[in-house]
């Protein structure tokens, strides 16, 4: 008797797991720092991620039926509040895969606690410490964004082309601006550049006028701001403006958004920067499905939107819905050798993976994942006129 | 010669004009806190939160006054929006008055559950105001933004370094000196100073007298209701308005308060700017000055920093502690807290 009710329960449970197998919408979690020092950029993120989703969706072929997705809010700095929005993610949304996490410091602490342990595979569009280049993560952490090494070089090529001899560095202090500001420092020195000082300032404050008068006093023809737009990246460049501590800025990726310029004036003009993006077909292809789904392709839009497809064709390419089976399979679909695969068309990737051939997805930005599964990284350089980041040209 | 004007101005920059400004925002404060401890007899935490609601509705009123189209031209409009700002602030102070602290005054708790209590107000006003106006920065300053622009003032002189000085951090000092002029003359030649004054010297006796204590504190409120909007306002027009901000700024406050001795009206506005000069002046960067006024040979390489300006803050609360170990009383002789 035991032993058929053992045997009845266990079928039971097997068929159940097949069935959901079958049928189960595939849930995604999408985690970005809805609010805190980026929200200004995550509405676009977001709306690129579910963007992704939803063409899935109408198109009707994917392996797995109708893909649901979930939200939930990193916060960018609070690492504790990442990690229990995480767990959640994956314990009560049962979600398969999750595009994020934004900032790097979060991304880290969400990938160690949580996604490892649990084997889920994660894929942020934004997070660009060096550091996750190394990060112990069973090969289940891939991102869309490339590492601030690359920044690093970018960062020093355009200053060296501009003239800039010396140069200060304002870091917000935590591992992305960490790591950014070692790489532009390294980078900036062995090309023969001098830099001043490269100091730390906290977000969140209402005054910065001592970091500015520490970074005036030590002088620099250019602050180089690795800080976040909506914080005290915008506070160092209001007090550096308002002393007249500095005229030029540099804007690397966290500070490039619309709100910067509207919110300091006109007295930014003249800032250069540089933030990931292309001018490949797919970036303006991915600009006009931005449009017209009422949301503007910003900074990493593009890349939410590429993490959330290359989750689901790497789904579709392995058969599987199960994180640890599809990681496997993600550089495959990213990368060549196979047909080129644009935004707009992920129903024509489903269908040729199904078909049994091979894709290379190049998406909105031009997807090439090297290394451990990171984007080789193009650049956008802009600089800042008539209130407006304007494109200089794409490296 | 060139030299030292160079590095005067350069002081003058980073420190005296900042300076200024920033302890003019706080000795306002710690006057709030110094009348509150005087008449109420206890450490009105809440007292930044106050600030934070001041400047909010200073705020919302500002925006008011420009939907109407009223402006200042060259001054920011929120200078006409403090007092109506400060109305709402002083009518939350007697509700929150009349609904708390009353309620514990009749039962004559004592300080400890008093602070306590105003631990509890803090987390409820900012709890209104994130409500309110939500915990994004709010940016409302309007007008002339300097009255001297550093590009200008290099122009001017021919000198290396160049002197800003804000609009805001000029109407500080201004309205900071007519305030303050104002509560002093207020406590000391009016009658209902002067019966403050008595009642926080020796509350029985004063009762004994014919003071009536309602009004003592019905005043007192009114007044720190009126400090902390126009501190709050200040700080919020010349820094950016941010409300997680104020949470923080209760330390310097109280640190000038008691630097100054609690309780004593001219020992806050001392103390206030002692802290804000001495946070400066410990965490500058005096490579600079130095290269100014020392022969070259003598130049330094590094930034001759005592502290860096992360540990801005610990300078407040190193001078909070040490003045509570070697003079609990402050300089100008208050009550011990």
């Amino acid at each position: 008797m035991k032993k058929i009710l053992l045997a009845t329960t266990a079928s039971v449970v097997l068929a159940s797991n097949a069935f959901a197998g079958g049928h189960s919408t595939v849930n995604i979690g999408i985690i970005l720092g809805f609010t805190g020092p980026i929200e200004s950029l995550t509405v676009d993120m977001g709306a690129g991620a579910e963007l992704a989703i939803s063409e899935v969706n109408s198109a009707g072929n994917f392996k797995f039926g109708e893909i649901a997705s979930t939200r939930a809010d990193s916060t960018c700095i609070d690492s504790a509040a990442a990690t229990a929005a995480t767990e959640r993610l994956i314990t009560a949304d049962k979600v398969n895969a999750i595009v994020g996490g934004d900032c790097s410091g979060v991304t880290t602490a969400m990938l160690e606690n949580v996604a490892v342990a649990n084997g889920t595979v994660m894929i942020s569009p934004s997070a660009t410490s060096p550091a996750l280049s190394t990060v112990a993560d069973d090969g289940l952490f891939f991102r869309t964004a490339p590492s601030d090494a690359r920044q690093g070089e970018i960062v020093r090529d355009i200053l060296m082309e501009q003239g800039y001899k010396t140069i200060a560095i304002s870091y917000t202090n935590n591992d992305y601006g960490k790591g950014l500001a070692d790489s532009i420092e390294a980078n900036f020195k062995a090309a023969g550049g001098t830099v001043t000082l490269n100091a730390s300032h906290e977000d969140g404050k209402g005054d910065y006028g001592a970091e500015v008068a520490a970074l005036a006093q030590a002088g620099g023809d250019i602050l180089v701001v690795a800080g976040y737009l909506n914080d005290g990246g915008k506070g160092i460049i209001m007090s550096a403006l308002d002393t007249g501590a500095f005229d030029n800025f540099y804007l690397p990726d966290g500070m490039i958004g619309d709100s910067l310029p509207v919110d300091i004036g006109p007295d930014l003009d003249g800032a250069i920067g540089a933030v990931p993006g292309t001018d490949s077909p797919g970036a303006a292809t991915f600009s006009e499905m931005a449009t017209a789904s009422n949301f503007k392709a910003g900074p990493f839009a593009a890349e939410s939107y590429d993490a959330a497809a290359l989750i689901m064709l790497a789904m579709q390419a392995s058969g599987s819905n199960d994180s640890t089976v599809f990681k496997s399979h993600v550089m495959d679909v990213a990368n060549a050798p196979g047909v080129q695969i644009f935004p707009g068309q992920l129903a024509e990737g489903m269908a040729l993976l199904e078909a049994g051939f091979d894709i290379d997805y190049v998406g909105a930005s031009a997807v090439e994942l090297v290394g451990s599964g990171e984007s080789a990284g193009n650049y956008r350089e802009i600089v800042v006129q008539g209130g407006k980041n304007t494109t200089v040209k794409y490296r | 010669m060139i030299d030292f004007l160079n590095a005067l101005t350069l002081l003058a920059n980073y420190i005296i004009v900042p300076g200024l400004a920033y302890g003019s925002q706080l000795a306002l404060g710690a006057l709030g806190v110094t009348m509150v401890y005087a008449v109420l007899r206890f450490s009105n935490f809440a007292h930044g939160e106050l600030m934070s609601f001041g400047a909010m509705c200073t705020i919302l009123c500002t925006w008011a006054l420009q939907s109407f189209g009223i402006s200042l031209t060259i001054l920011p409009t929120a200078l006409l929006a403090i007092p109506a700002a400060a109305l709402i602030t002083v009518l939350y102070c007697i509700i929150i008055n009349y609904f708390v602290y009353e309620h514990y005054r009749e039962k004559k708790i004592d300080t400890n559950t008093y602070f306590i209590v105003s631990i509890g107000v803090l987390f409820f006003t900012a709890g209104l105001i994130r409500l309110v106006i939500g915990p994004k920065d709010q940016n409302f300053s309007d007008g002339v933004r300097f009255i001297l622009k550093a590009r200008d003032f290099k122009a001017m002189t021919g000198l290396n370094e160049g002197l800003a000085i804000k609009t805001t951090q000029g109407m500080t000092v201004v309205v900071t000196l007519i305030l303050v002029a104002f509560v002093f003359w207020f406590l000391n030649r009016t009658r209902t100073g002067k019966s403050m004054r008595a009642y926080s010297d020796n509350e029985d006796l004063a009762l004994l007298s014919g003071i009536n204590p309602k009004k003592v504190i019905l005043i007192t409120w009114i007044i720190t209701g009126i400090l902390a909007t126009v501190a709050g306002a200040l700080y919020g027009l010349d820094k950016i308005y941010k409300p997680f901000t104020f949470m923080y700024l209760v330390l310097p406050v109280f640190a000038s308060a008691i630097l100054g001795g609690v309780g004593n009206p001219v020992g806050a506005v001392v103390g206030g700017y002692i802290i804000a000069f001495s946070e400066l002046i410990f965490t500058f960067a005096y490579k600079k000055f130095l290269f100014y006024i020392l022969p070259e040979s003598f130049s330094p390489d590094g930034l001759v920093q005592l502290l860096s300006t992360d540990y801005k803050i610990a300078v407040s609360f190193l001078i909070l502690v040490i003045v509570l170990l070697i003079k609990p009383t402050g300089i100008f002789s208050g009550k011990t807290i």
